[in-house]
């Protein structure tokens, strides 16, 4: 609450709530709160509220027939005062293998930044990333917080097949890809970690508003998970981030 | 069961779609035109919410494995039973292995064939809509069992006729909104957005339609955010993206247009090179 928001209608069945266009944490954690509060009023003319860096869509089933009055309701329900609709975040540890056979343009970021690639590792995994939101492919993270000397442009020319589970930098982003796709990222590692799963309870562990950790492995540790994976033995570790 | 004997090109399972996932990043999904799906659901008397086989390039071959009703809308594929072309728009009796068979297209860019009581495909995240790393299959394969129900000859006797609003197929005049970031166009984008004459590129499927046609542009992309069907984005190099049923939930390209349903139903029927323009509405 507190943050200056505006409203305008986008197509005849949604309404987009804008926040300052910037990437931020405390814009993310308003943008969040509200969009629990929405979810809890289980309204079911509301069938899709969307979470950008500095936006909320809200899409109902219908077209809307009193714009203003919908704007009104949802201004009241961003003003409701109620603690509990804060959630403590998780702070996911995920295992990364950052080796060469997997982190195919650590040599050319090498070059490029005049980095070394051990360097290069070390700038990755020391960092916390919040989770701002998920889009592109089910299960991607857009993640805020990479250090600008590991920023690096697209690739010219894109790949056809980057590898489910590739860990990579974009510009000044840095993301996993949750499916085999194709993709101009920079890729520096793997997890064998399953971000999006449609078998289980809850095809995607991670929420908006969670943290990501990278933890370095080896190739043997890397292949070991991925079995565990596979078999739905393994747990990943996550501890309560305290702000 | 209905079996699929040859599977054509990019043949899937569509209903509504899902709803509700997006904060998982998974796209909505669903029939392409809804307007047409709905025609056929109608006539069999299904729910609207009923799963349908959305049928894009045609040259494929179907054989019931039990008795029904089907009925087929949308566009025109030759369809026949057995060596019988049959009508669109209408509830036909068919029995078990008679073979169904859609030839190639006439008019429009898909159809929809319904079965009474809906296809029983698996139901993953609240629908049946296929969608790649959700359901199983992404697209029809030749010799899958798709699960039908049994409706035997009396069961249901009604004889519904719709009437099918031509101008769906033919219009060229595709209604939509002002877009969230319309407003920041320079008013020659603005002008060319809406006086121009647009026409489908080859590069057209389920996530989105590039048109072939672009307008200069050097406004930089926004903070990544919302995106639905129906949105037209701009892209630096000056693209125009018509965003369609399997869309992503979020994108960073200018959102100049968006279209109502009624509107991405009607493009649905659009294939490549077809001509149109866009007619501003006020909201």
């Amino acid at each position: 609450m507190g943050h200056k928001t505006t409203y305008k209608p986008y197509g005849d069945s949604a309404i987009l709530i804008d926040w300052h266009a910037e990437i931020s944490i405390s814009i993310s954690n308003d943008i969040l709160e509200f969009y629990k509060k929405i979810k809890d009023l289980k309204d079911t003319n509301i069938v899709e509220v969307i979470i950008g860096y500095s936006s909320l869509t809200i899409v109902f089933k219908k077209r809307i027939t009193d714009y203003f009055k919908e704007v009104k309701s949802l201004k009241e329900v961003y003003n409701l005062k109620d603690i509990s609709f804060k959630r403590t975040p998780f702070i996911w540890q995920i295992p990364v293998c950052y080796d060469v056979d997997f982190g195919k343009d650590l040599q050319e970021m090498s070059n490029i930044t005049k980095l070394e690639i051990s360097e290069i590792i070390t700038l990755h995994s020391e960092k916390l990333y919040r989770v701002y939101f998920i889009g592109f492919l089910p299960g991607f993270c857009y993640l805020g917080g990479l250090n600008e000397r590991l920023f690096l442009e697209r690739k010219p020319n894109p790949r056809l097949h980057v590898a489910k589970g590739s860990v990579a930098i974009g510009g000044k982003q840095t993301g996993i890809y949750p499916a085999e796709s194709a993709g101009g990222w920079n890729i520096i590692g793997k997890t064998p970690v399953d971000f999006f799963n449609v078998c289980l309870e809850h095809p995607c562990f991670v929420k908006a508003g969670d943290f990501i950790k990278f933890i370095t492995v080896g190739k043997e540790e890397f292949f070991q998970i991925e079995k565990e994976v596979k078999d739905t033995s393994y747990e990943i570790s996550k501890v309560l981030y305290n702000a | 069961m209905l079996k699929v004997l040859k599977a054509g090109f990019f043949n899937t399972i569509q209903d509504k779609g899902r709803f509700g996932y997006a904060a998982m990043g998974v796209p909505v999904s669903g029939a392409m035109d809804s307007y047409s799906s709905d025609i056929a659901n109608s006539i069999l008397n299904n729910s609207l919410e009923d799963a349908v086989i959305e049928i894009t390039f045609g040259n494929c071959k179907f054989q019931l494995l039990c008795d029904t009703f089907i009925c087929v809308s949308g566009g025109g594929f030759s369809v026949k039973i057995n060596q019988r072309l049959i009508g669109l728009n209408k509830k036909i009796s068919v029995s078990k292995n008679d073979i169904l068979s859609f030839g190639n297209l006439n008019f429009g860019a898909r159809c929809y064939l319904a079965v009474s009581g809906g296809i029983k495909s698996e139901v993953k995240l609240n629908s049946r809509s296929f969608y790649k790393g959700v359901t199983k299959n992404t697209v029809l394969q030749n010799g899958m069992d798709i699960p039908i129900l049994q409706r035997s000859k009396g069961e249901f006797m009604s004889n519904s006729s719709i009437k099918i609003n031509e101008a769906h197929f033919s219009s060229k005049e595709i209604k939509c909104y002002k877009g969230p970031e319309f407003d920041l166009l320079h008013s020659d984008q603005q002008k060319d957005l809406i006086e121009r004459l647009y026409s489908i590129s080859k590069n057209a499927n389920r996530m989105g339609y590039q048109l072939n046609e672009t307008i200069p542009n050097n406004i930089p992309s926004i903070l990544t955010s919302a995106v639905m069907p129906g949105t037209v984005q701009l892209t630096p190099s000056g693209n125009l993206i018509i965003l369609m049923k399997d869309c992503q939930v979020t994108g960073g390209y200018l959102r100049v247009l968006q279209l109502p349903e009624a509107a991405i139903n009607c493009i649905a029927q659009k294939s490549t090179n077809s001509q149109f323009h866009f007619v501003l509405e006020d909201l």
